[in-house]
Parts: structure tokens; sequence; C-alpha cells
């Protein structure tokens, strides 16, 4: 049986829901989407000599050697191994035979599944208002053409295109040589990069044809691989950026080295929202080596700064230290972190939500009940301390610009960069390196902004401009400050009888909009990833509602490695443990039981809970304390449960010892790069269970660097195992932020496990 | 260059970097990685803390792990300093590449070279180093969560390095 690709389109669907919605003919204009329409070759494809295109996604060049272009950004994740395999395997080519080159910016590469998956409806909401809500916002975004890597959306939004790019392509091929051969195309297969043809036994090889196959128009229709036929993916690959970055030679944006280039070094604004008063630049430009000194007026996308340039970073770090600035501090300069508790504290008690569930009546049966449950928990704002900090390389010249940057967004590098230096966004281009570290921070256009600023008064002269550390902390887009208020009632056998959840924080989506779009920045705008990880949950309960209670502050929200699911996550599994507790029930069983007709879940859970012994004696010594949690988190459409083994020593020293993961995201595409991320995602969430916390006096982030902003070293990181749970190519969910949430809860709850001390805070301090 | 600053620098100790000598004409306060970085044009050492927390910036001097952004030149004039670009030309470096790659530790690979410098100094001090002395050497920090990997690496290739006929 064959897979045609019609069919396979779950966009087509879609059609018809819009059309039992009452023929909504405009829907279904939006709606009308091939993969195909992807598959034209942008007018800027860069092609080497001996290369033929076949398409955006794929050069096959005369050595045999074929070039994937991948349009999302390398940031650790593997992606520019991952969809070299969605185009490789449907091509039928050897990985040896496989080189990734970025993509160049065009609207064929746009992702549209980022979009599509913000809509303000569960995951699972299969009616027909929210998928329209979907489908038209992937249409918006393929006008918009915006490419941009997040929401742990590359492989999904690439699983059609680029395996429908590979095996158009390969039809090529095939049609090249039955030509050649004068034999029907029917009689001629292909054998793992050439095209044989059985009966007469010839074979060329893919780069003998590459001229000729790409010349020919692109099949149709082309029939996809049956899963089980795949030889590629799902099978463990070795990354092909690895070599490179093991010997120095991987290039990051702050690598980037061009012919008189100077560097530039920068403060801001101390204050969130304050301006620039006065500067005297008079003994730092006569600092040696100093070229200029930029003022930066505060815009919607940047703060107010100042920067000096000069031959040398070192020396533009300290001439900037020579400036004797005067900043106009603003209205927030009272603004501290006890305030701002104080304030949310008043919101979750009496203020006006905004409700994203509400099933049954959870409020009337937690008003008729005499023993309601009810706990309040509260998390910081985080900073993304990427190790490479924030920098940004331009050039202006002669109404031109040109950006070198690791970007998670390089169209609105574009798109901002123009704007920055005053001229057209055709006239920019934007050179993408590696990322050194994203997580959200790297979606953000303040650097650009002001780069290209800079540069546009230097013009010819290329300029780098880096942040310290301290300005890359204190100046971030922050995880947003939240508290929440849980309250459930258990029935007489019990089991969650109602359930309410009521959250207060600030808005990443609007905080992003703001900077990006201003106007566009409403209240009336839902926002999903407010109440992610509270509003999805699998668990059976008849009465629920959630709620989340809109704050503005003057402090920068934005995207941090799985957004709300960072702190939804923690709140909800940790009530749920001491709902299990009051229960009497064992925080597994309980889970489980709520799990019933939520199989996948159910499975994902046991699975960890079975691989970490759950029921085994734990190991102990004099003095210490051991104890074992769990948590349970499904996020951008993958499952994850972890299993927390916690030790506290006489100290008061809480060291995690172990961490058992399970994680059901469909099917692996590359099983290590998986197994890599749910690490990578453990110790990212670890530390800010265990240590992050970034706190605001007199308008000023209080921490500025590592050793006041701590995370997760080698000798305090636990060992790891990660179980994949696989339940089918269909069910392909993300990885890259998903092994983030369940972590601070599995720890929380291995906490009160080892002591009775309930964790409500983090980061977690024991008592 | 005037005579009387080329005598000078004839003088001076020299900045011996991957065994090539430079004259370096700048401040001898300014710490080595930017003289790295921006002078020599030496990228592999990264930025990334400027107060030697995070070990981006490290590479031998001596044989000893040290942090560049927080060594100025003068400390380190005459001195013989390998970076990771000059990693190859020591003894244990064929066995932790190619560890490094079998565990395919890297993830985005900003603070590889430095994890890479701060191994090859433990693996030179000690070829067989426990979990608590790996805890103890490798202090760097990767915000990828790389660790695990980073220590089986180090076993790996310290196990490779013991094996018979290495």
């Amino acid at each position: 049986m064959t897979q045609k690709s019609a069919p396979s389109n779950p966009r087509r669907r879609l059609l018809i829901g819009a059309g039992l919605a009452g023929g909504a003919l405009v829907v279904g204009a939006v709606l009308f989407y091939r993969p195909r329409d992807r598959l034209v070759r942008p007018g800027n494809l860069p092609t080497g000599p001996g290369e033929a295109a076949f398409s955006g996604w794929v050069k096959i060049a005369a050595d045999g050697t074929v070039t994937v272009l991948v349009p999302r950004q390398e940031m650790g994740q593997g992606i520019t191994t991952a969809l070299p395999l969605l185009v490789a395997e449907e091509l039928d080519c050897e990985v040896s035979q496989l080189r990734y080159e970025q993509a160049p910016i065009d609207s064929v590469y746009a992702n549209a599944t980022l979009l599509a998956d913000g809509v303000p409806f569960r995951p699972d909401d299969e009616g027909w208002l929210a998928q329209v809500m979907r489908a038209t916002r992937f249409r918006v975004a393929e006008l918009l053409g915006v490419q941009a890597t997040g929401g742990s959306t590359s492989v999904r939004d690439a699983w059609i295109v680029m395996r429908h790019a590979g095996a158009a392509a390969r039809a090529q091929l095939i049609a090249a040589a039955a030509k050649r051969w004068n034999v029907a195309a029917g009689e001629c297969r292909t054998e793992r990069g050439a095209v044989a043809h059985a009966s007469s036994g010839r074979t060329l090889a893919y780069g003998a044809l590459a001229a000729d196959a790409a010349a020919l128009d692109p099949p149709g229709e082309v029939t996809l691989k049956e899963p089980r036929d795949y030889r590629l993916l799902g099978k463990p690959q070795a990354r092909l950026d690895i070599a490179q970055k093991t010997d120095g030679s991987a290039k990051f944006g702050i690598d980037t080295r061009l012919p008189g280039m100077h560097y530039a070094a920068i403060a801001h604004c101390p204050v969130f929202g304050g301006a620039l008063q006065r500067v005297d630049a008079g003994k730092a430009k006569q600092m040696p080596g100093v070229r200029a000194v930029v003022e930066l007026a505060r815009t919607p996308t940047s703060a107010a700064a100042v920067a000096v340039v000069a031959d040398t970073w070192w020396r533009a770090q300290n001439a900037l230290g020579a400036l004797a600035i005067r900043w106009d501090e603003g209205e927030h300069a009272a603004l501290d972190s006890a305030r701002q508790h104080a304030t949310y504290s008043a919101l979750l008690a009496g203020g006006r939500a905004r409700t994203y569930e509400d099933v049954g009546d959870a409020p009337a049966v937690l008003g008729r009940v005499t023993k309601v449950l009810e706990a309040t928990y509260s998390v910081p704002y985080l900073a993304h301390a990427t190790m490479e900090p924030m920098n940004c390389t331009a050039l202006v010249t002669d109404g031109r610009c040109e950006v070198w940057i690791g970007s998670q967004a390089p169209t609105l590098v574009k798109w901002y960069a123009a704007g920055a230096a005053g001229v057209a966004r055709e006239a920019v281009t934007v050179h993408t390196p590696f990322l050194g570290g994203g997580f959200g921070r790297r979606a953000e256009m303040d650097v650009v902004v002001e780069a290209a600023a800079i540069a546009a008064r230097l013009p010819g002269v290329p300029v780098q401009l880096i942040w310290s550390r301290e300005e890359d902390i204190r100046h971030d887009v922050y995880r947003p400050l939240a508290l929440a208020k849980l309250r459930c009632a258990l029935d007489g056998n019990g089991a969650v009888a109602a359930w309410h959840h009521r959250i207060v924080g600030q808005s990443c989506t609007q905080g992003l909009t703001a900077r990006l779009l201003p106007l566009a920045a409403s209240d009336l705008m839902k926002d999903k990833t407010t109440v992610e990880g509270a509003f999805d949950l699998p668990y059976a309960m008849p009465n629920r509602r959630v709620e989340h209670l809109l704050s503005h502050q003057p402090v920068p929200v934005g995207f941090w490695r799985s957004v709300g699911h960072s702190y939804n996550a923690f709140f909800v599994e940790c009530f749920l443990d001491e709902v299990a507790h009051a229960a009497g029930r064992d925080p597994l069983d309980f889970r489980r039981a709520m799990l019933a007709s939520a199989p996948r879940q159910r499975r994902v859970l046991e699975t960890a809970a079975q691989k970490a012994g759950w029921k085994m004696p734990l190991a102990s010594g004099p003095g210490i304390r051991a104890g074992r949690g769990i948590a349970l988190a499904e996020s951008f459409r993958s499952i994850v449960a972890q299993v927390a083994e916690v030790e506290i020593g006489p100290e008061r020293a809480l060291r995690v010892r172990r961490v058992v993961c399970a994680i059901d995201c469909g099917r692996a595409l590359n099983p290590d790069t998986v197994v890599a991320q749910m690490e990578s995602g453990i110790v990212f969430g670890l530390s800010a269970a265990l240590h992050g916390a970034i706190t605001i006096k007199a308008g000023r982030v209080e921490q500025g660097n590592f050793p006041d902003y701590p995370v997760v070293q080698m000798a305090d990181c636990p060992a790891i195992e990660v179980h994949l749970v696989e339940s089918g190519w269909e069910h392909l969910g993300g990885v890259g932020e998903t092994g983030t949430p369940p972590i601070a809860p599995a720890v929380a709850n291995a906490v009160f496990h080892a002591t009775g001390q309930r964790v409500r805070e983090l980061p977690i301090r024991i008592a | 260059m005037g005579a009387e600053r080329a005598a000078r620098c004839n003088r001076m100790p020299k900045l011996l970097v991957n065994g090539k000598a430079h004259d370096a004409d700048v401040d001898e306060a300014t710490p080595l990685l930017w003289v790295l970085r921006d002078t020599l044009g030496l990228t592999g050492s990264k930025f990334g803390c400027g107060v030697a927390a995070c070990g981006a910036c490290s590479v031998l001097v001596d044989g000893a792990p040290t942090r560049t952004c927080v060594t100025p030149l003068a400390a380190v004039l005459g001195k013989a300093i390998t970076t990771i670009e000059g990693a190859a030309s020591r003894a244990p470096w064929p066995a932790l590449r190619a560890a490094w790659i079998a565990e395919q530790v890297p993830q985005c690979g900003y603070c590889q070279s430095g994890m890479l410098i701060a191994s090859l100094a433990l693996l030179e001090a000690n070829p067989r180093p426990s979990d608590g002395e790996i805890d103890a050497a490798i202090t760097n920090i990767c915000r990828c969560g790389t660790y695990p990997r980073v220590r089986r690496a180090i076993h790996r290739a310290s196990a490779s390095l013991a094996a018979p006929g290495k």
C-alpha cells in the first residue's frame, strides 16, 4: 500500500470542516494549500558550479553531493541533520552524500506551523473553529513568509514539504535516466544515490543525471514511502554539525570577522523604560582605538543606550566605562519584586480574569463542598543566559545593509535592520551563522536594531556589537513572573470533582507584539501561552475552570524555552501531588486513575515510573533524606513524564541524583537527538528549579552574571535516563522544549517525599 | 614601526600561540581572550561571561587550563599557549575528539572549545579520572546541558588512551 500525497495532507481535511461549518467560501480559499506550492525555486537560491537545484529544498552536484537547504536555524537542536534526513529518505540517497546549507530568506520557507500552533485552543481541539483558526493563521504565516525557528515546530512544519521535495527530485532523476536509456520510467528504480534499469543492468549515479533531471518539470503528484519502508527516519544518525563543533571551527555570529571591522560595546539604561538624558563622551573619545560614541534612543524594539565603537571590543568596553552618562530613569525607578508580588496576590484574590477553559461548573462545586484544598504558587522572572551573549554585526554602505547574526527569525532581521539602517527591505542581506543558544531569546530584534543603527552612523565600516554578559542578563526579555492560585474539591471516592486554576502574569505574545508591531498589541488578544500546560490537561476532571489575569509591567517578557509550560507544569503537577496526598493516594496511581481515556499519556507516565523503579526502596545513608517525585507534562504535541530522585544532606543541601524521563513524540526522527534534547531540556529546567531568579529592585535587575544567576554545572547534574515511547509518525510532536516543563515539579514533589516540605515557590529552598 | 619601538618589541617576551610567536602590539593589560579573538583572529575561544565563571574562553597556558577573559596579556607572555585551534598537537587529543564525536556531545556548540580544553587538561594530568575528579575539574558552564555526554566522552577517551597499543 502506498500513501498518496493529497489525502494525507491534513490541511485538506480542514476544507471539509470549514464547509460543514456553513459554507465559508473565504475560509475555503484560505485553506487551499498543496505542498507543491512550496516546491518552487526561490530566485535567490545560491547554486555552486556543477550544482543543479531541483527546488528550494534540494540541490545535487555532478559529484553526487546532495545539498539540502535548511530554512531553520541550528541552535543545538540538531535541525541541520533532521531536515536533510526528510529529503534523503524520499530521494533515496546515502547519508554520506548529504550536506546542508542554510536556506536564503524567502516566503517558501515560512514556518507556518509556528503561527498556527499559537491559536488559543487546546492542541487536541479538532473542532471546526479551532481548525479554521489554525488554518487561517497557517495561510497568513505563509503570506507573511516569516522564517522562524521556535515553538518546537521545525520538523512538523517540514514533514510534508521536505519529503515531497525529496520524492519529486527522485521522480525527476528517474525520468532523466529513462529518457537517456530510452526506456519507460516504470522500468527504473533507485538504489541509494543511483537510478537502475533492472532488465539491462544499467545504472547511472544521481550526480550524472542531476543537470538533466533538474531541467525537467517536477511531477504533479508523488507517492511517498510507507513508514515501514523507512531506511533513515527513526534510526540514529550522526549529526552533520558535530565535526566543526569539536575543533573550534564552527562559526557563530560573534565569530564574524570582516576587513576593517570595528567593535561596539553598549550600556543600556539600567531602569526599564528609562531614557538617555545626557552623555559626556569627552574622556572616552580620547582613549586609544575609539572611533565613535553613538547615542541610541529608546524604540518599541530596544531600550535607550549608549554605544562605543573601537578597533577591539575590549577597548570599546573600557571606553564605555569612561563615559559619564546621565539617565532619565523615568516612571519605573521604584519598581521592585516584592511590590510586584503584592500586586499579583491582590489580583489573584479578586481581579477580572479571562477564562480559557470552563467545563462543568467548578466554582459551584467548590462553593458547595466543605473541604476545599487550596494553595498559592509562584515563579520568578528568568533570564535566558544563552552561552553566546547577544551580538550582531552590520555593514551599511550606499543604501544597502548586510547583517550577520545567529537569529531565530532571519526574516524579521531583514525587516528590522532595514528600518534601523534606513534602507529598503530588499536592500538587506542577512547571513545566518550558528546560534550559541537560542531558547527564545534570539527571536528578539533589539540587538539587530541597535547594530544596524550604529553601523548606519559609520557607513562602509562593519561594526560588531557585543553585549557584555551583564547587559545580556539585565536587558533580556524575561520568562514572566507568575503566581497561581489552585483550588480543588474531591468527591466521595477521593477523585477530583472540581479544579479551579487562576494564573496572574504578563503575556509573552503581547510583549513581543508590542516590541515588533506596537499598533497591533492589544488586551483583547487572548494569549494561549499564558495558560498552556494548564487549560489543556489530559486528566479527567468533570468540573474545571482555568483563567488568566493579565498584568502590565515595565519588565519586558518573552519566549523562554517551553514558555507558559515552564510555570504551569510546576503549578499543576505540584498541586496535583498535594491533592493526591490529601486523598491518601500514591501520586502515580492518582494520576493514572485520571488518565483512563488518555492511553498515550498513561503509557508515558507508567514507562517513566516503571523504569525509575517507582515503588522500589530508595538508597539512603546516615543524615541523608531521599525522595522520589513524578510529573507529567504535555507540550508542543509531545508527552513527557519524569521521575526525579533527590537527597537532602545534613546541611540542607539538595542534590538531584537521578532523573528518568519518558517521551512520546510520535516517532523519533533521529532518536539520539531526541535523547539529547530531553537531557538538554531537563538541565535547563533544573537550573531554573534549583537556582534561577531574576529580581527587580529600584527598577533594575539585581543579577548580572553567572555568579549571581547560577546554573546547573557538571557537579550538580544528575544522571539522566531517557526512554522513547513510540506511538507513530501520525503523532509527531516537538522535542526542543518538551523536556523542560516536568522537571521542576518532579524535583519539588521529590523534596516533599523526602522531607514533607511542600515547595510552592521556585527556585527551591529547603526549609 | 619606529626603530625604538621595534627594538623594544624584540627585547620583550613574545606571545606564543600554538607554536607561533606573535608581536602583539596591544596594551598588556588586555585580557588574552580579546588578543586571541580580535587581534590574532583565533575565534575558537569564546566570550561567555568576562568573569572567569563559565570557562568558554579556556586555553592551556604551559599546559594549565586558563580562563583567558580575566588573564592579562602580560601574565602569559613567553609562555606556551594552546588554543582549541592548536589542540591537535597534544597527545590525548585524537582520543578525546573521537570520543566527543562518538558521544555526539555538542548541541549549540558554543561552550565546547572550553569544555574540550578543560577535558584535555584533565586527561593530561590524570589519565583515569573518576566521576568526582571530573566534577572537580570540569567547572565550565553549558546551557544546552551536555554535561552527561561530556562525562561519558571523558571516560571513553580515558579508556581508549589506556587501551593496549595506545
